[in-house]
């Protein structure tokens, strides 16, 4: 109970700060909600055959939710922690009473709930303008894959702060690792129109992964419960990697 | 004797090869004003971040408030509060937030309102932190570390950066927090701001402690010869026997011109009969001093290599 109060205390400023960033607001709300514009405007409603003839721009309605979580958990948070770090305002935490872990989980809680606003807001987008069913009898399927997703792409932000040298540096570092892999994974070009082996390529990665889970458990071709284990599975794994390094190598202090 | 706030024996870090404190031994009672002098690299900012729980010790016995900082516990970190060389605010938030979000982190804050009052920053509370003045952010800086309402306060070259009048006012806000019962430990480079805050004052040079004493008696200030100086009058060459007034003087090559100095053991004594020799000459003493060794004087002395 008091460790919740803790965490809702530093979440709310959080908060705050996050809406009064332009950067943030721009890149982590305005920016996935123009790709979705833009992709399903141009590539249209022609069906998909290779995916259960799923018009192009539903398609896109859980492509774009991939990018957006990825882009508010592990972008965001890493960029938020790194500009934390460097102004010491984690050095002054530490000085503090409160639990270290705190500021760290106010920041997670945060991205979370930016995901699932976001989560809802390109549904109900895709659903108005595009004719992209809501895929409520699969809502589990969808719970389950957002949360490993969140949880795993968090860990991974967290972990990606050890290599960021300053504040300037972390957009420009975080979008070189995910740019590449939102092309390569299906998220800005159907996959249908991938090379196999580009996929599998990308297949080496994480953001593919959550991709394939929540395309399943999103798309109106799927049939089932929506579950795709082997692919949460991966995701977990990376998930759980990042949160080793991230034990292992986060750092407190601004670089002197 | 009642129990120090800080005591430290032989005190040691190093950083690879470098020694930063070499040997430090401190102590600092409770409702005073502890000031750190010392040159660039001297291991102020070392010792102080030891104190304050952020790095460990490779040697030596440290205590601050009866417990052993490397073992810090949420308790005494309630105690404590702390500001570190480098201003640190959330930019994006209000004057009015930043505290408020920082006295979430404690068990009995002070209220917002009174540190706002304390740091001079009433009615500019709903400013955002980043847009404030230098002087302004660093005292929101200070408003943050004692909205805990800590005993101990750490302050880390506090007022560097401020214009003197903001510097003025820094100071009578930090001997205000004395008079509220709090014991107050800083460093600064500015000896004006030792002088008027601190009721003891050590200098560090090179990791050591090599002078630790009020201000006015710091390096044996109070014995040391005071200094009367005037510039040579025209045509006066005390080479002749080095004397004027039978008193012995030093040649000084002055910014105007050059100067008699006199390093006085009795000033009273040797003033008269400086004053009444000139009288008697029909000499205008010039650019009359007197001076007692200042604290940056004797500052000098002490870190001089």
């Amino acid at each position: 109970m008091s460790a919740l109060k803790l965490v809702l205390h530093e979440f709310r400023f959080t908060q705050k700060v996050f809406w009064r960033n332009p950067a943030s607001v721009f890149f982590t709300v305005l920016l996935p909600l123009m790709f979705l514009l833009i992709f399903a405007t141009i590539f249209g409603n022609d069906p998909i055959a290779t995916l259960g003839n799923v018009p192009t721009s539903t398609y896109y309605v859980p492509a774009i939710v991939t990018l957006a979580v990825v882009s508010a958990t592990m972008v965001s948070l890493c960029v938020n922690l790194v500009s934390a770090r460097e102004a010491g305002l984690l050095k002054r935490g530490r000085g503090t009473p409160q639990p270290p872990w705190v500021f760290i989980a106010g920041r997670i809680s945060n991205s979370i709930v930016i995901s699932v606003v976001m989560v809802a807001v390109i549904s109900v987008i895709g659903r108005i303008l595009y004719g992209a069913p809501i895929p409520w009898e699969r809502l589990p399927a969808v719970g389950v894959t957002l949360v490993v997703g969140a949880a795993a792409f968090c860990c991974l932000g967290i972990a990606l702060t050890a290599i960021i040298p300053s504040r300037d540096a972390a957009p420009a570092i975080t979008n070189v690792i995910t740019l590449p892999l939102y092309f390569l994974s299906g998220i800005f070009i159907p996959e249908n129109e991938i090379p196999e082996g580009v996929l599998s390529f990308a297949g080496l990665f994480p953001i593919r992964h959550f991709f394939e889970a929540f395309f399943t458990a999103y798309s109106p071709s799927t049939t089932g419960a929506g579950f795709e284990w082997f692919n949460l599975l991966v995701v977990a794994a990376w998930g759980a990697v990042g949160l080793l390094l991230a034990i292992r190598f986060f750092r407190w202090t601004p670089r002197t | 004797m009642p129990e120090p706030v800080i005591a430290i024996e032989g005190l040691r870090k190093s950083y690879g090869e470098v020694e930063a404190v070499r040997g430090v031994d401190l102590r600092v009672e409770r409702e005073e004003i502890y000031a750190v002098l010392g040159p660039n690299g001297a291991g102020k900012t070392t010792t102080l971040e030891i104190l304050e729980g952020y790095i460990t010790r490779d040697a030596g016995k440290v205590e601050v408030l009866g417990l052993d900082p490397a073992k810090a516990t949420p308790d005494w970190r309630q105690q404590i509060g702390i500001v570190l060389q480098e201003t640190a605010l959330e930019t994006l938030l209000s004057v009015r937030e930043s505290l408020e979000m920082y006295a979430g982190y404690y068990d009995s804050p002070r209220p917002v309102d009174e540190v706002l009052d304390l740091v001079g920053l009433t009615g500019k509370e709903d400013a955002r932190a980043g847009r404030l003045s230098g002087g302004q952010k660093r005292r929101l800086d200070v408003g943050i570390a004692l909205v805990g309402d800590p005993d101990l306060l750490f302050l880390d070259e506090p007022t560097t950066g401020f214009d003197p009048e903001a510097r003025r006012q820094a100071w009578q806000m930090i001997a205000g927090l004395r008079d509220i019962g709090k014991t107050v430990m800083l460093t600064t480079h500015y000896m004006e701001e030792a002088q008027f805050l601190a009721d003891r004052v050590a200098v560090i040079n090179r990791g050591v402690v090599v002078a630790d004493d009020a201000p006015d008696k710091l390096g044996d200030r109070e014995n040391l010869p005071t200094r009367i100086s005037f510039h040579l009058p025209p045509g006066f060459d005390p080479a002749a026997d080095g004397r004027v007034a039978g008193i012995p003087v030093a040649v000084e090559a002055g910014e105007e011109a050059p100067s008699a100095v006199i390093e006085s053991e009795s000033p009273t004594a040797d003033l008269n009969r400086l004053t009444e020799w000139a009288m008697a000459e029909g000499v205008e003493l010039v650019g009359l001093e007197v001076k007692r060794p200042s604290l940056e004087d004797v500052y000098l002395k002490l870190t001089a290599s």
